[in-house]
């Protein structure tokens, strides 16, 4: 009976965590999408949501609905789930190597992106029939492969891993320099510098679509992989000692990652920071086991991308910040207080 | 017979760790596995715990290849503890006990009452059950060894294989696990330092010198004088205890 009573609970918890992660997301999209030249009251974007959806036929401003439908609404979910995906690839980066400073560039996934860009935009390659993100992506999969060939495929530890991660990143970033510097377009240079940094600016309903794709198969993924993450907690012998197949585990979930990263800085540029803390965060509020660490991270990356795209366009009247600038200037602080009361509390 | 080795060799390069090794491990016994620093004790307990593949030669599980058994079948019988497993995940005991159970549930079951069984039994032999929601990080030497010892018995095997255990311990744990080990009721293979412990806890002892095995049998036909000279380089005298009628070993400062 009480076992009944208690995954009754459970099941009721759980609900309740998944609805308030939804009305928590939620709020802060309608309140990005609020936020700019032209202000929109949160019911105003509640009632065009809810308009489009057929439930509901209340009465709108024109201009406002376009607004929210073409510009707004669209950039907010973006960084939604690009915070959510970062976040994801961070938290199994960190417990795949077994290390609290991996993130989702530690395989040299953004250096080799920005390789990628800036042989577009600067060389010229593709001869325009190629675009930046195409190319970024390209980069950022051929640093991933560099690296898989030099940690030795899957046979490699973690270590060796991220030493060879180290060496794409260097790799990859004095690639980008030679190219800058040595190129004579000063104004292009510095385009691909500020696309690097990371920004939301011109992201549309395709992109959403491609993103929240790709974040949603990771997500679903790395939690059939969830228990298996549990098992590397003693490390790669550890794992396989109690059955886990690991170099089919590491290839499937650094795959995944490099997909989900690849994706989201060929897209939205290289955003920093998130990837590296919000896994800690969500550790600290919900346990190290990844059955709830992983949907907490995608949640708390969620909503930490949105507060910060809000952020970098609201601290500087008339002008919007780097994404990336943000992401490190307000989380840092915020990180900071997690750490000195973590010290304290143990 | 429960595990068998049969010439198992395995090489770093052309570095022969394991050079020809065969045994059989008796149903039930505890079998303790000596030699000095770099004999390959270590790397036979990962050979027959399936972790590594030999270059030749073979482990025999039950009548069966243990290369023809896959990586989770091999789990759901042999469990392994290794020597210095650590982690910085804060996990509770009680969760470090249920990765025993990874290899018996597929990726959609959940947690069955078979599981939580298999916990609680493996969490009160190893006497961590009232530690079960105390923290990794909190955890004395003593205690970390005992929840891999019940991480290991979650997983409800037939053969169990320690690399060390005692390791890094106070007197009064390592003879506390040793009681532990020997009064399981499953077959163990121990790889250990304290020729003593061994001689007074282990039903068979293997020797082994720069991965060969160089004496094997009961505790009185193993642990010689003569052996203690020429494998571990050392002068003592060995005479049965009166206390456990064990051999024991009296090293000589000299």
């Amino acid at each position: 009976m009480t076992g009944a009573h208690n995954s009754l609970r459970q099941f009721f918890a759980f609900a309740a965590a998944v609805a308030a992660s939804f009305a928590a997301i939620g709020l802060a999209v309608g309140v990005s999408v609020g936020i700019g030249d032209l202000p929109i009251p949160l019911a105003t974007t509640f009632s065009a949501v809810t308009n489009r959806l057929g439930w509901t036929a209340v009465a709108l401003n024109r201009i406002h609905e376009t607004v929210i439908w073409d510009y707004r609404l669209s950039r907010a979910l973006v960084a939604a789930f690009c915070g959510a995906g970062l976040a994801l690839s961070g938290a199994v980066m960190q417990s795949l190597l077994r290390n609290p400073l991996a993130e989702p560039y530690v395989l040299g996934i953004s250096a080799g992106a920005s390789t990628g860009a800036v042989s577009i935009v600067i060389l010229g390659l593709g001869a325009g029939t190629i675009s930046l993100s195409t190319g970024a992506f390209a980069g950022a999969f051929a640093a991933f492969f560099f690296v898989a060939l030099l940690s030795n495929g899957t046979r490699g530890g973690a270590d060796r891993t991220i030493l060879a991660g180290v060496a794409a990143s260097q790799l990859f970033n004095a690639s980008t320099s030679y190219i800058v510097t040595t190129s004579g377009n000063a104004q292009q240079a510095r385009d691909v510098m500020f696309w690097l940094l990371g920004s939301f600016g011109g992201v549309r309903w395709p992109e959403l679509a491609l993103v929240s794709v790709i974040v949603g198969i990771a997500l679903v993924a790395c939690l059939l992989y969830a228990r298996v993450l549990d098992a590397f907690a003693f490390g790669d012998e550890a794992a396989a000692a109690l059955g886990v197949n690991v170099a089919r585990a590491r290839i499937v979930l650094f795959a995944l990652t490099a997909m989900m990263t690849a994706t989201i800085v060929s897209m939205v540029g290289s955003i920093g920071f998130v990837g590296l803390v919000v896994p800690h965060v969500a550790r600290f509020v919900v346990g190290p086991l990844h059955v709830r660490l992983l949907p907490a991270c995608a949640v708390v990356g969620a909503i930490f991308m949105v507060v910060a795209d809000i952020a970098s366009r609201t601290l500087i009247p008339q002008q919007v910040l780097p994404i990336g600038v943000v992401t490190a200037l307000v989380g840092v602080p915020f990180f900071s207080i997690i750490l000195y009361r973590f010290q304290r509390a143990s | 017979m429960t595990i068998k080795a049969d010439n198992l060799t395995w090489k770093i390069g052309r570095k022969t760790i394991v050079d020809e090794v065969s045994f059989v491990a008796q149903p039930g016994k505890m079998l303790g596995l000596l030699g000095p620093n770099g004999s390959g004790k270590t790397s036979l307990l990962r050979l027959i715990a399936g972790l590594r593949s030999p270059h030749s030669g073979s482990i025999i599980l039950e009548g069966r290849d243990l290369k023809t058994i896959g990586r989770r079948a091999i789990a759901r019988r042999v469990a392994f503890v290794e020597q210095h497993a650590t982690t910085n995940a804060n996990l509770r005991v009680v969760d470090v006990v249920k990765l025993g159970r990874f290899p018996h549930r597929s990726m959609f079951s959940g947690w069955s009452l078979a599981d939580d069984e298999a916990v609680e039994t493996a969490l009160s032999r190893a006497g961590m059950a009232h530690k079960r929601n105390d923290r990794w990080q909190s955890l004395s030497g003593g205690e970390k060894q005992r929840t891999h010892i019940a991480r290991a018995l979650a997983q409800s095997p037939k053969e169990l294989i320690l690399d060390e255990p005692t390791n890094h311990l106070d007197i009064q744990h390592q003879i506390g696990l040793m009681r532990l080990v020997s009064g399981l009721p499953m077959t163990s293979i121990i790889a250990l330092h304290d020729l003593n412990h061994a001689a007074m806890f282990c039903d068979h002892l293997i020797v082994m010198q720069n991965g060969r095995i160089v004496a094997s049998g009961t505790p009185e036909d193993v642990v010689t004088e003569a052996l203690l000279r020429d494998v571990f380089c050392v002068e003592a005298r060995v005479e049965a205890s009166p206390h456990h009628a064990r051999p024991h070993i009296h090293y000589l400062a000299r």
